[in-house]
């Protein structure tokens, strides 16, 4: 009789919703980039991937003149935006409502996003972070450590991607 | 699944983050009333088909978000090359004699 051992492992990763948070979209000319870094405090990496913190402030370069900024004090920001804004064009918008952060983490958070997202994710370095697909939903992905994550959600596409993710559970549970 | 050089990302990457956007480098007329019925036709309508390397716009729209150019053979759907949005048509004679 040939039998066959599954590796069964009861947790294989762990989704969390996290709590709101203060959420900016900030966009502006590769040319005012560095003078509005400085008017609002703000370190904003010029790659599309790389991310800043500081002062409990997190910045991810999307794209060549796109930030996305976590802020947990909205007010100074919003402030030196508006102080700013005559004699730098840029444009600040909160979205906080738009998007719900799941956070993904444990022994195949990895394996987990990889059924849904075509990336080598794999190459992602930790510290970096980038917009990109989850199934059929854009997503912003940011990679805490080697299996620890954030996936930022457009909300109308969370229960998808939440059922997505229940089933890859169950998979992954089943040693599959 | 075709992997795609994103000129503003700087990374190889999957096809599904980008979406096809029509002919490159066709630059819409300065004064659309002074043309005749042919020519505005020709700028809406009339495209190179080319059987071969094509010059083509993509969009990185689930990543950076920007429009670019590709230089993409029709017939083995392989990108020769892409550059970012607003730059010169390359010279494809140019690179043939470099590889
Ligand atoms: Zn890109």
């Amino acid at each position: 009789m040939t039998t066959q051992r599954h590796d069964f492992d009861p947790t294989p990763f762990l989704v969390e919703e996290l709590p709101w948070a203060p959420r900016f979209s900030l966009r502006v000319r590769p040319e005012n980039r560095a003078a509005l870094a400085g008017a609002l405090g703000l370190e904003l990496p010029t790659a599309v991937g790389q991310r800043s913190t500081a002062g409990g402030v997190e910045v991810l370069c999307l794209g060549p003149d796109e930030w996305t900024i976590l802020a947990p004090d909205a007010a100074p920001l919003a402030a030196g935006s508006g102080a700013a804004y005559a004699q730098i064009p840029h444009s600040l918008v909160e979205i906080s409502d738009r998007e719900i952060t799941l956070r993904l983490s444990g022994a195949q958070a990895l394996t987990a996003l990889t059924t849904g997202c075509p990336r080598d994710i794999d190459a992602m370095p930790v510290g970096q972070g980038a917009r990109t697909l989850f199934d059929s939903a854009t997503v912003i992905l940011w990679r805490d450590d080697r299996q620890d994550f954030r996936m930022d959600v457009w909300r109308s596409f969370l229960p998808h991607v939440r059922a997505l993710l229940d089933q890859v559970m169950v998979e992954l549970k089943s040693g599959l | 699944m075709l992997l795609i050089h994103c000129p503003y990302c700087d990374a190889t990457l999957p096809e599904a983050e980008f979406a096809y956007a029509g002919e490159a480098h066709i630059s819409r007329p300065a004064d659309p009333s002074a043309l005749s019925d042919e020519e505005w036709r020709d700028y809406l309508f009339i495209r190179t088909n080319a059987r071969g390397p094509h010059f083509e716009r993509w969009r990185h729209i689930h990543g950076c978000g920007r429009f670019f150019n590709a230089v993409r053979d029709t017939v083995s759907d392989r990108f020769l090359m892409t550059y970012k949005a607003g730059e010169a048509r390359p010279d494809l004679t140019v690179k043939e004699a470099a590889e």
